[in-house]
């Protein structure tokens, strides 16, 4: 799904190139099938039950209700696309290529296309995807849903996925990723470009279900205008095999600011390495960065976050939790903050340790056993307030950690 | 003569902790619907004794039983002693995070709607809170009358039929005061004739001021870790208020 030659050239060159971190996944091992396996429908409400229960549990609704839009990709095919809002445009990124000329112009802009192996696969394979754009001072409270769906077992799925939000434009998305009940692995790579003109705001919110034995490697960027704002949220407390990911988020525009929310519940023998990262170049622009992670059994976790702050007056904070629950898992936080201008603010804390026995012992105080106190302790400690939404979707988003931190 | 049916029974209890015998040769029997209260200096050990009865395993039992409802509860946790109707509000709790007071009132009474009960609803606006104040972390930048508030609380939803109260009038101003105590009388049964109560209580506190609006049955001196003597609640206090606890040190050794 490449125009440009140049570009095909540099993801060619890629092809072999290892991720900077995680583990290195043979790309190989899995199974490319083509788009159009699986057949398109009008309606979420057309899948199959089990599947429309799998997808409740990452928050996507099959009856659409309190929903701007709907997209699902099953493995390599966008199977539906519906939207009701008048101020946002959804389409199947082929649809959406083949309508507008000038979308080129946003490929491989915010993610360099030769970032690794997984891009370069990306644009080498004719990839599906979303394109969402919310036009121009468009405020629209309801989501957009959009649901990656690995269907097929051992297949490698990638997405490539394009978010424009024009000037003064305001837009929400739900993303849920997950997989059919019988599957076991599959590799999944998502990239995704996110746009916010002046005066934007987007709030991006994701839940990722997979199964024990998915590859996961997303690859995000954000390109901020001036006095935009981007605020994701990414909920991951179900096994996975590993999951490498860095989202960077380039606050050009004055005033612009990002926020960046994870809650991360490590399980079984899941490797996560979730980051977040803000380069910081606009005037007066900032980020702030709030990670809560749980490690049990023999799960390890990377929380990474990265600010560099390269222009006066910029701020930045990252807030880094840990609880390690047994002694085989790990929580290895890495805070840097990089900056390379005169007046600006960049600050950390990060804490790793155990639960309060204090607090245990309280709980038991009122007639819970020392498991009890320890569990609610511990969602309690994920079960962060997640800032920046709307009223109604603040609810909805509550109630889908709420969900995630049912299996904790 | 009354045969009063005990709930508490402790005989000749010594309690460690790291390692430190902190009380020793302690005797203390609660009956039934009756209120005790503990006095003593700051260190004399009331606050051990408290967390001893409700079994936190920092304090280690080396002598001596705990009976509670004529069962030996010596070696059993927390939590069992509390699901046997051992109730408590603590001096000094501590704040967790994403833990909200609302949570907890929910599975102290047994609710498990989402919107809590209007008879516990009813109770959160007698005690100056409401749903947005029940909806904080617990204890999380509480006040100090917001946490003993919040402790009586909850021990309104549990109805435990053996309370303990660590200084639940400490950091307290007069008007709060009143309140918490009228709710403590409510706990103990207070308002029913003396041989009709079900519910016991021990009071701990170093100053007695919250004996002015609750009644006690039997006062106890508590000094280095010993019980210095036992008895009518008034006149113990009048002892001490005029001699401070001083007078109860030579009690504790007598000159001969």
């Amino acid at each position: 799904m490449l125009q440009s030659d140049t570009l095909k050239k540099r993801a060619e060159k890629a092809r072999k190139k290892k991720a900077a971190l995680g583990e290195d996944i043979e790309i190989e091992k899995f199974e490319q099938e083509e788009a159009g396996e699986h057949e398109e429908i009008e309606s979420l409400e057309e899948l199959p039950e089990k599947h429309k229960e799998t997808i409740l549990k990452v928050g996507v609704e099959a009856t659409g209700a309190g929903r701007a839009g709907s997209f699902l990709q099953i493995d390599q095919t966008g199977v539906c696309t519906s939207c009701s809002s008048e101020s946002i445009e959804l389409m199947n990124m082929k649809n959406a290529l083949e309508k507008y000329d000038w979308l080129n112009d946003y490929m491989w802009k915010a993610v360099a296309v030769d970032t690794d192996k997984y891009t370069a696969e990306t644009a080498l394979r004719e990839s599906s995807g979303y394109f969402i754009r919310a036009l121009p001072g468009s405020r629209e409270i309801f989501p957009i849903q959009a649901c990656m769906f690995i269907g097929d077992t051992n297949v490698s799925q990638t997405v490539h996925n394009i978010i424009i939000a024009e000037e003064n434009a305001e837009l929400h998305i739900i993303t849920g990723c997950t997989t059919g009940s019988d599957i076991q692995s599959a590799l999944h790579i998502g990239v995704s470009e996110f746009y916010l003109k002046k005066g934007a705001k987007i709030t991006f919110t994701m839940v990722h279900n997979w199964a024990e034995q998915v590859e996961v490697r997303p690859r995000t960027g954000v390109i901020l205008g001036d006095d935009s704002t981007y605020i994701s949220n990414y909920i991951l407390t179900s096994p996975v095999r590993t999951i490498q990911s860095y989202p960077t988020a380039y606050c050009q525009g004055e005033n612009s600011r990002t926020v960046f929310q994870s809650i991360l519940g490590g399980q079984k023998d899941s490797v996560l390495d979730i980051g977040s990262r803000a380069i910081l170049t606009g005037k007066n622009s900032s980020t702030e960065m709030i990670s809560r992670a749980v490690s049990k059994d023999q799960s390890q976790i990377y929380a990474r976050g990265h600010l560099a702050g390269k222009s006066p007056d910029v701020k930045g904070h990252l807030e880094c939790m840990g609880l390690v629950l047994s002694d085989d898992s790990l929580i290895y936080s890495i805070p840097e903050l990089e900056g390379s201008s005169t007046d600006l603010e960049l600050s950390h804390e990060a804490a790793v340790g155990k639960i309060a026995e204090e607090e245990v012992l309280y709980l038991m105080s009122r007639g819970l056993t020392e498991d009890e106190a320890a569990s609610m302790i511990v969602r309690g400690f994920l079960s962060m307030d997640i800032t920046g939404l709307p009223p109604e979707l603040a609810a909805e988003t509550k109630r889908m950690l709420d969900l995630s931190l049912k299996g904790m | 003569m009354v045969v009063v049916k005990l709930i508490l029974e402790i005989t000749d209890l010594a309690i460690e902790v790291s390692g430190k015998e902190i009380l020793s040769d302690i005797d203390l029997y609660i009956g039934k619907g009756e209120t005790h209260v503990l006095l003593g200096p700051n260190g004399s050990g009331k606050s051990t004794l408290f967390m001893a009865i409700l079994g936190f395993p920092k304090y280690k039992v080396k002598a001596g039983e705990i009976i509670f409802k004529g069962e030996n509860i010596t070696n059993y946790s927390t939590t069992e002693r509390v699901k046997m109707g051992i109730g408590v509000s603590f001096q000094n709790p501590p704040a967790i995070r994403g833990v909200k007071l609302q949570d907890l009132l929910k599975i102290e009474h047994g609710e498990t709607d989402e919107e809590l009960s209007p008879e516990m609803m009813d109770l959160v606006t007698k005690l100056k809170f409401d749903d947005r104040f029940i909806d904080r972390d617990v204890n999380l930048g509480f006040s100090g009358g917001e946490v003993k508030r919040s402790e009586i609380l909850q021990l309104l939803a549990q109805k435990p039929d053996f309370i303990m109260f660590d200084e639940p009038d400490s950091g307290v101003d007069i008007e709060n005061v009143e309140l918490l105590a009228e709710e403590i009388n409510t706990l103990l049964d207070k308002e029913k004739k003396p041989g009709m109560r079900e519910k016991s209580g021990l009071l701990i506190t170093h100053l007695g001021y919250i004996l002015n609006f609750v009644n006690a049955d039997t006062a106890h001196v508590l000094m280095d870790g010993k019980i210095a003597c036992s008895g009518n609640p008034n006149e113990i206090l009048e002892d001490i208020r005029k001699e401070g606890f001083k007078g109860c040190v030579e009690c504790c050794n007598p000159i001969h």
